[in-house]
């Protein structure tokens, strides 16, 4: 253990336009532009899964453009136009994809989002209209390992009218069958194996189902 | 109180943490900044198996910036996250046991400087035998990975039966015999693990992390410090992906507490994506053998089922892993006659765990692909097949697990129908297939982790004359919702809005326990906890208001943010005017709610493992194309029919649907956790073939299908609001469904997972050389089982005991009596 510093490390000094505001920061010279905006410019927001190119977390928008963070030096941003997500949010208004994906279960854990949202409104800025393969296409180097994708698919295209109004949305998706009753289903019709279904029947848990022992939960549901 | 219309649950719905989501404005561990904040890094071992001949860290301490270096001395203790199994070290001490098994730790001013200062530690290995899979593991007793255990290399051997399978099998029409293997894979959650350590200003330890069980981490974090439990507090951050991969206590998180403590400075460390694929305890791989007696119509007579897992390094939570090889089939299906022998072998690789599905998806997939022999052979349609032996409801199983309400039969019919599956199961022509196959999980572990009789999930609720309501619960939010469901439960009770309340989760010192994130517990345990308390309150706020308006408590409705009169709605209150009127008559407002699941009615040793207050049931049908000149799959599409139990916010148990089918077709088609060994001139050490997400291959969004979800609603009376576990059991299907339906496009049976394009080529070849299109295990090993435990059936009069375990069955009278109460009860 010691309290000598280590060598001094070559810094860099840089001006950028950052989500819209001009910006100067200095950092370590080696840093990636992923590591300036996390470490030195305290925007979390911009995530990183591998800090290798791979996972696609730490995508952000250098002049309009889709980059991932993690593969771009600082010092190459000098002069630049750097968009994260903490700048999709304008005016106290959330971006229609943000509000969409909010909406739709676009965003699960969350990690992942940052680099879609800024991917997709690359995608949006550029093509207006995309189609379903367009989107796929656009969002194939960004994984994800809780959606599944579709409703975040479902998310980009409903942000493309603008925002569905928040709290207010059908997911036409989910097809829900349900009669309100309590389940279990009866296939065996005839009398033999219907006894014989019957003769395992757990005394107990039947005992708990008898109507009288039920009235709470339908009180709740009803 | 009258009954109203669910204002809240059932509605589809913005989750209460979506807007945080979107704006990045969650805080996950690693984007936790403190004043003073030191950086760590972990040295891992580089060869899979060694005593440490010498460790020298003084040239790493003499390093500039460098401020601290811990070794396996400096942690003595071992903890777990089994009791049985407390075989980790923070720090290895003498020995390591896989490549990355971590062997020291520097604490310096910044990432680099930690890194740096790793390449000045010198280690000197002196190799052991490499013990590469369960066949070696078997083979060779010596050298010992863990000096505890069955014996030699063997961790766990579990033999049960249930009933006579052979008279079972001797009695069917037809036995089939079949061994499969499901490779294992790795849960990649895209947040790389971190935790941030810190002694608060008292004195005493804080640790923000990326866990799963933060009330774990407190027993473990208590135990390897030797610190009181009261004097640590363990945040639960919210999780970038968990799906089990953060359910251990991890050695990092207890280096950094240390170095904190010992540095009275804030200490963070966040792995590498290469150390997250070290950290691992993912899927086991799992060779497997079933035999299956069936009469001509498709009814089973009995199942001998035979697994055979590679356990990695530690123990983690292997011990119940075995077991849940072998719970479950018999909640799908109805088995007159079971036995049920796994075995679980040490080997020098990192260790495995618990990912979705813990354990049982290896099985599910063996016994599905197994059906769709079964009913190929006896002339049956798969979905026929399974309807005609879908478990029954209210039914206690041949290993005493308690069913409740099944909608599996429903879950069939529905995608079935919607699939259009007669019109194309072996009708699609070649190249193109459907496959079917139906699955069950716990809504909840029966019991926890280690033996209490305490509840499983604490619920508190603090209202106050704002009207605010903040409801605590040690649950943690993973992704999954779980922050979601407190809030709603206690929104639909009180008749408010999601957005009034506040969720305080995750915090063992702010939180009541909740045991965690894990065997999709959260949503039943927590929630019944949930509206256990906000009915406490509801009650309390009644009572009140029912003495001012002198409306009596039964006509009051709580709706719309306010208190009133069902049978003259205008007479009411605001639901901040209730707070208040009770705060007045009660004085401060705060109640409590628990939960603890039911008994369950295994007495045996092992059965612990399967019970849950109730199970959901899943059926999916998967399309596939297949390319016979390259072997590569495609797959259009998906159906998945869930019994739900009741969904509380379509939205969030859609995604967990369709999240699940996603994993699982990684799982299906391409994930795989492999080795390799090094050539001999560079050490012949055994590594991880992949340890990056570039070449540990997961479906993107071109590869992935469209999903048709079917969610199947038939409330059940164990869960809140009637709802059932969805985050783990509609995962299960996906890959034999896949497996089955490439069956049916192209002939060829692969029995292992993943079906990759190298095996259906391999299989397709057979075919051609007149040789069976099978691609697969050929043979299960001979183990030396041990005397299995006997347990009758229930119908065969049995009492959930073993009739031959002389250290649980003292009495026979006593428990002769006990069967008695059993039967008439």
């Amino acid at each position: 253990m010691t309290d000598d510093q280590p060598a001094p490390r070559a810094e860099a000094r840089i001006t950028l336009r950052l989500n819209g505001e001009p910006t100067r920061v200095t950092f370590a010279a080696y840093k990636t532009l992923l590591e300036v905006l996390r470490e030195d410019l305290g925007l979390p927001g911009t995530k990183h899964g591998c800090e290798l190119g791979e996972c696609g977390a730490c995508a952000v928008l250098i002049d309009g453009q889709p980059v991932l963070s993690c593969l771009v030096l600082g010092v190459e941003c000098d002069g630049r136009a750097v968009t994260t997500v903490e700048g999709l949010t304008r005016d106290g208004r959330l971006d229609a994809l943000q509000e969409a994906f909010a909406d739709l279960g676009g965003a699960q854990c969350g990690y992942c989002t940052p680099g879609i949202l800024l991917t997709a409104r690359a995608l949006l800025d550029r093509v207006g209209t995309p189609t379903r393969e367009q989107i796929r296409e656009a969002l194939s180097g960004n994984l994800c390992r809780c959606t599944g994708y579709q409703q975040i698919f479902e998310a980009v295209e409903a942000a493309i009218q603008g925002a569905p109004e928040s709290g207010n949305v059908v997911n036409r998706r989910i097809r829900i069958v349900s009669d309100g009753k309590r389940g279990g289903d009866r296939l065996r019709a005839d009398g033999a194996s219907a006894s014989a279904a019957e003769a395992r029947r757990d005394p107990d848990r039947a005992e708990a189902r008898a109507p009288g022992a039920l009235k709470n939960v339908e009180a709740r549901h009803e | 109180m009258s009954k109203q219309h669910n204002a809240v649950i059932g509605v589809p719905r913005r989750r209460v943490d979506g807007r945080a989501k979107v704006t990045g404005q969650t805080r996950f561990a690693d984007d936790l900044v403190l004043p003073r904040m030191l950086y760590c890094k972990l040295l891992r071992s580089s060869v899979p198996h060694a005593r440490i001949a010498r460790l020298d860290v003084s040239r790493a301490r003499a390093c500039p910036g460098v401020h601290l270096v811990l070794t396996g001395a400096d942690l003595p203790i071992p903890y777990g996250i089994l009791p049985v199994s407390q075989d980790e070290h923070p720090l290895c001490i003498d020995r390591v046991r896989f490549v990355g098994d971590p062997v020291a730790a520097v604490v310096a001013r910044d990432d680099l400087a930690a890194t740096e200062a790793l390449d000045l530690i010198d280690v000197e290995y002196e190799p052991l035998r490499t013990i590469a899979d369960p066949l070696e593991s078997l083979a060779y007793p010596e050298p010992r990975i863990h000096d505890y255990g069955d014996e030699g290399n063997v961790h766990k051997k579990v033999s049960l039966a249930f009933g006579d399978v052979e008279a079972a099998l001797a009695g069917a029409d037809r036995v089939f015999e079949d061994v499969f293997f499901f490779q294992g894979n790795t849960h990649l959650p895209i947040e790389q693990h971190a935790s941030l350590a810190t002694k608060d200003p008292d004195g005493k330890l804080v640790i923000w992390s990326s866990t799963q069980t933060p009330h774990y981490l407190h027993r473990a974090l208590a135990k390897a410090l030797d610190l009181p439990p009261a004097h640590i507090r363990v945040v639960a951050a919210p999780n970038g992906g968990g799906f089990g991969g953060k359910s251990d206590p991890f050695n990092h998180e207890v280096v950094v507490a240390k170095a904190a403590l010992m540095l009275d400075r804030p200490v963070k460390i966040c792995l590498t994506r290469e150390e997250v694929f070290y950290c691992h305890r993912g899927r086991h791989p799992v060779l497997m053998k079933f035999r299956t007696g069936v009469k001509h119509d498709g009814t089973l007579t009995g199942v001998h089922l035979q697994t055979l897992l590679d356990g990695g390094a530690y123990g983690s939570y292997g011990v119940a892993s075995t077991f849940y090889t072998g719970a479950l089939q018999t909640v799908t299906y109805h088995i007159p006659a079971y036995h049920f022998q796994g075995c679980r072998t040490f080997t020098n690789k990192p260790p495995c765990g618990p990912k979705r599905g813990h354990g049982t998806p290896q099985s599910r997939f063996g016994q599905e692909v197994q059906l769709d022999k079964i009913a190929e052979a006896l002339h049956l349609d798969p979905a026929d097949l399974r309807l005609r032996i879908v478990e029954q409801p209210d039914t206690l199983t041949a290993n005493y697990l308690r069913v409740g309400t099944i909608g599996l039969a429903e879950c069939i019919r529905r995608v079935v129908a919607a699939s259009d599956w007669t019109n194309k199961h072996r009708k699609l022509g070649r190249g193109r297939g459907v496959g079917l196959a139906c699955s069950s999980y716990l809504s909840g572990a029966g019991l926890p982790i280690y033996w209490n009789d305490m509840p499983h999930s604490g619920v508190q609720l603090k209202l106050d004359r704002s009207g605010g309501v903040t409801a605590f619960c040690g649950a943690t939010e993973i992704g999954q919702g779980s922050d979601d469901v407190l809030v709603a439960c206690v929104a639909e009770v009180l008749g408010v809005e999601p957005f009034d309340i506040r969720a305080v989760t995750g915090d063992t010192d702010l939180t009541p326990v909740d045991l965690g994130s894990y065997s999709s517990r959260v949503t039943l345990m927590m929630g019944n906890a949930a509206i256990q308390a906000a009915e406490r309150a509801r009650d309390l706020l009644a009572q009140a208001v029912s003495r001012k308006l002198d409306v009596p408590v039964t006509r009051l409705v709580f709706a719309g943010r306010r208190v009133f009169d069902a049978e003259a709605p205008d007479k009411g209150m605001t639901f901040q005017e209730a707070v208040c009127a009770a705060e007045a008559a009660f004085g401060t407002i705060g109640t409590v709610g628990s939960y603890t699941p039911p008994t369950s009615a295994a007495k045996f040793k092992g059965g612990g493992v399967g019970p849950s207050p109730t199970y959901s049931y899943t059926a999916a049908v998967v399309e596939v194309e297949v390319d016979e000149t390259t072997g590569w799959v495609t797959v259009p599409r998906v159906w998945i029919g869930h019994d739900i139990g009741r969904a509380l916010n379509p939205t969030l148990v859609r995604g967990q649907v369709e999240g699940s089918v996603y994993m699982g077709l990684g799982e299906a088609l391409m994930e795989e956790q492999a080795f390799r060994r090094l050539p001999a001139r560079l050490s012949g050490a055994l590594v991880h073939k992949f340890p990056s997400i570039l070449e540990y291959k997961s479906l993107t969004s071109l590869d992935m299908p469209e999903v048709f979800t079917e969610l199947i609603e038939h409330p059940d009376p164990a869960g809140p609001f009637g709802a059932k576990e969805v985050g783990q059991g509609p995962l299960l299907p996906i890959m034999p469904a896949l497996a089955n339906a490439v069956y049916d496009a192209v002939g060829v049976r692969i029995d292992e997972v993943p079906v990759t394009p190298d095996k259906i080529l391999k299989a397709l070849e057979a075919v051609r050389e007149g040789k069976p299109g099978r691609y697969g295990p050929a043979s299960f090993p001979d183990i030396a089982w041990p005397e299995p435990l006997r347990v009758p059936p229930p119908w065969e009069g049995g009492d959930g005991r073993a009739v031959n375990d002389t250290s649980r069955r003292k009495k026979p009278a006593a428990a002769g009596a006990d069967k008695e109460t059993v039967v008439r009860s």
